[in-house]
């Protein structure tokens, strides 16, 4: 069937200034009309639609998460685009930007379009991130125009941070040209090595190293000053899962005067502190790490005021026998796409009184807007048909061992969750339903 | 497992053993410790465990040879150690065979850990051998954790890392008792009231002195850390209560009745530079120094020694030195906490859980929401 009308719930669509009761019409992948409860009843009968009853449920675009990895190609065993994607129709997610830290990493055209093939059997739409440097190594860039051609939507060495100043300074001013963004992962590793959580009073009694707050905000605030050199120019830096009060307040300076620079925060990190960590919960362990409480606080801020952009997961799926080995050895990461929703309304909706339709500019529009993402994050007439329908008001918990990911390395196994997803549309196609 | 040695079970003694070990692994429980009788922390001990592992050390130590050596006829305890040592290991042996036990040494040379086999499929194995205990020394802080999670089986933390070295700080507040002439007996919390002890050097890489810092400020004892900011980092002070920083050794030293020399751990000196030089100047212990701060102060060292670099020997083989006497004393202590961990105490069905439970954060959204939100 190609058209679907979904009546009787309540619209969310930030990118419209959409917050109330709305019937949507879906037609050949795309929004085919919006309009007041009832009035689309004939155009639906005309295209022989099925119909979806969405009484009590939240309609909104569907979810956008610009930071994930799929382990593909390469890591098969952790994750595959197939499951990963499952796992983000699952948590309400329709689009989904998949890091580069691939084996091999995403350098390439070839593997740009290779991710991006129906054969990889998604349930969403993949865009890739490619490597801002070949291989990931830091030295020498990658053809920014051609993988942008080939469907990338920024570059990044995700996990590698670009610490060399004149190649970062170079990968900022081609990707400007190329209308790209530049992602970092701001970690000055020359500072962290051999560390496995945050750098503080737990880090000390465990006696485990720990990453230090300057070694994020450092590098943040040295990239800022390489943003501003290139002023002028279009260059647009987005700063990956951002953990820290101070790199935060880098960012909202930079902003202020102006640069053109994004943020990200993944939920764990306004969820959770260091304190999960508890006695050497390796799925408490990724990079960035859990921070103090200060910096959740500061976290929470941020998507309250506005100064951070979107929420992104970093999901980050390990095998078991991968995670259950000593704290120092574990991988760094957990998986995110399913936790998402259920987390941020939980913590920031009912706890902070964030409205839902800033909830989905967070989750939704922003990102996409971020990422040039045309005809996402919205549910405009001529948009991509990419809906959610969930439960706002439905309380469950989540269990790690009914994920669709092919891993189960989360810290939120038996968490209380608020609103569940019920329907998830890709591009015009259900990719999730719940039982 | 090459090293493994311990005699042929009899009949009996596979009788014994037949019913565990399972083949599947429990469900790991919602708190973090599968087995309340290991000892992976200081900080799970409640002071009256203190007091009770002190008396039965005392108790084991008195009893006759051929009588203790019935306590734990034929029980298995496996020695299993990624890391080097002389002290931690002998003893620990020497503990579980004066209790009758048999004992297998495994170690990361010349066992299958060289070919890559990870510590939870070690643990199991050693489990199915029929390992009632496991003693680990390891080199990752909190890998004790993993093998208890990983066996269920009881765990006795012989050094992990940076982390904690438990047994030491028991062996050490032994020590501490009976040097002072102070009695066993004594309520808990009241066995080194009023005493002051010096910790003094690389504090950040030393398990000894996380043990003891977390340990002896709950037995009464004012716990004093001193070294250069390299190696000894003001957030030490968070470790708890009862404990300080005091960077002039001279001035620690006129304060304390104790003083416990740690080594320089130059294996885990990652991009810390010391200054040998200056560091020997500032806080070597020799005996013109100890003379003049602290003519009546108890020396300590947990070993192993660098002579002529943190302590001098006339300090270490002097009159005012016990660092044989913790040597012996450990090995009064390994054999209550083997005993301990194989024994459950008459009238006792759950052993308590002790106050760690502020750190079993794990899984508990109780717990963790507690922190924010």
């Amino acid at each position: 069937m190609n058209a679907i009308l979904i009546r009787g719930g309540h619209l969310v669509d930030p990118s419209a200034g959409i917050d109330a009761s709305r019937d949507l019409l879906l037609k050949d992948g795309r929004v085919a009309a919006v309009e007041p409860p009832g009035k689309l009843t004939a155009a639906a009968k005309q295209a022989d639609a099925e119909i979806i009853e969405a009484g009590g449920l939240v309609v909104a675009p569907g979810l956008v998460d610009i930071h994930v990895h799929l382990r593909e190609p390469g890591q098969g065993y952790k994750e595959t685009i197939a499951t990963g994607t499952a796992a983000a129709a699952a948590g309400g997610f329709t689009t989904v930007c998949a890091m580069p830290n691939t084996v091999p990493v995403n350098d390439s055209v070839e593997t740009t379009r290779w991710m991006q093939s129906a054969e990889r059997n998604p349930s969403a739409r993949v865009f890739p991130i490619a490597a801002a440097t070949r291989g990931s190594m830091g030295e020498a860039l990658t053809e920014y125009g051609s993988l942008k051609a080939a469907g990338a939507v920024a570059v990044t060495d995700d996990g590698k941070p670009i610490l060399g100043e004149a190649i970062m300074h170079q990968a900022l001013a081609a990707a400007a040209r190329a209308g790209l963004p530049v992602i970092q992962h701001a970690e000055d590793t020359r500072m962290t090595g051999g560390c496995s959580m945050n750098a503080g009073a737990l880090a000390f009694r465990l006696g485990l190293r720990g990453m230090p707050v300057a070694a994020e905000a450092g590098l943040v605030e040295r990239d800022l000053r390489l943003l501003a050199e290139l002023k002028g120019g279009r260059a647009h830096l987005h700063v990956a899962h951002l953990s820290t009060a101070a790199a935060l307040d880098a960012v909202r300076k930079a902003r202020r005067n102006g640069l053109h620079v994004t943020c990200e925060v993944a939920p764990h990190h306004f969820v959770l502190t260091e304190a999960a960590v508890g006695e050497y919960n390796t799925n408490a362990k990724m990079n960035p790490p859990l921070r103090a409480e200060s910096d959740r606080r500061a976290m929470l801020e941020g998507l309250l005021d506005g100064s951070i952009d979107c929420i992104a997961t970093d999901h980050a799926p390990h095998a078991v026998h991968e995670k259950e080995q000593e704290f120092e050895r574990a991988p760094n990461g957990i998986t995110g796409l399913e936790s998402a929703l259920g987390l941020a309304l939980d913590v920031l909706h009912r706890k902070h009184k964030v409205s839902l339709s800033r909830l989905m500019t967070l989750l939704s529009t922003q990102p996409a807007n971020l990422l040039n993402l045309r005809g996402r994050g919205s549910l405009s007439v001529g948009a991509f048909a990419d809906v959610v329908l969930f439960d706002p008001k439905a309380e469950w918990t989540f269990r790690a061992s009914a994920t669709r990911s092919k891993s189960s390395n989360t810290p939120f196994d038996g968490w209380p969750m608020l609103g569940k997803v019920r329907l998830t549309i890709s591009e015009g196609r259900v990719t999730y339903r719940a039982d | 497992m090459t090293a493994a040695h311990w005699p042929l079970p009899t009949m009996t003694a596979i009788k014994a053993i037949s019913e565990p070990p399972r083949v599947a692994l429990p469900t790991p429980p919602a708190t973090a410790h599968p087995c309340s009788r290991s000892l992976l922390s200081v900080t799970s001990l409640a002071v009256e465990d203190v007091s009770a592992i002190l008396g039965l050390a005392t108790e084991l130590e008195d009893q006759e040879p051929a009588a203790r050596a019935q306590r734990l006829a034929h029980r298995r305890v496996a020695l299993l150690f990624y890391e080097s040592s002389t002290r931690t290991r002998t003893s620990f042996e020497l503990a579980a065979k004066g209790l009758g036990a048999d004992t297998a040494l495994i170690s990361s040379q010349s066992s299958s850990i060289e070919k890559g086999e990870s510590l939870k499929d070690t643990g199991i194995t050693l489990r199915a051998l029929g390992a009632e205990c496991i003693i680990l020394r390891h080199l990752s802080s909190g890998a004790p954790y993993l093998l208890a999670q990983a066996t269920g089986l009881p765990v006795l933390n012989a050094g992990d890392g940076m982390h904690e070295h438990p047994s030491q700080a028991l062996l050490d507040v032994r020590t501490m008792l009976r040097a002072l002439g102070r009695p066993e007996t004594a309520p808990g919390e009241t066995l080194l009231q009023g005493i002051t002890v010096a910790i003094t050097g690389d504090i950040l890489h030393s398990r000894v002195a996380r043990s003891n810092a977390l340990l002896l400020p709950r037995l009464g004892a004012r716990v004093l850390l001193c070294g250069p900011p390299a190696l000894l980092p003001d957030v030490a002070l968070e470790l708890g209560p009862g404990i300080a920083i005091e960077r002039d050794f001279d001035r620690a030293l006129k304060q304390a009745q104790i003083v416990m020399m740690l080594r320089i751990q130059k294996e885990r000196l990652t991009g810390v530079h010391i200054d040998l030089e200056e560091y020997t100047t500032r806080y070597q212990l020799h005996s013109e120094r100890l003379r003049t701060s602290a003519p009546q102060a108890i020396v300590m060292h947990p070993g192993p020694m660098i002579r002529g670099l943190e302590i001098t020997s006339d300090v270490a083989d002097g009159p005012q030195s016990v660092i044989a006497e913790q040597v012996r004393n450990g090995v009064a202590i390994r054999m209550a906490l083997i005993h301990r961990a194989l024994v459950s105490e008459p009238g006792k069905t759950a052993p308590k859980a002790g106050p760690a439970k502020k750190l079993t954060v794990r899984k508990s959204p109780a717990a963790g929401k507690g922190s924010g939100a």
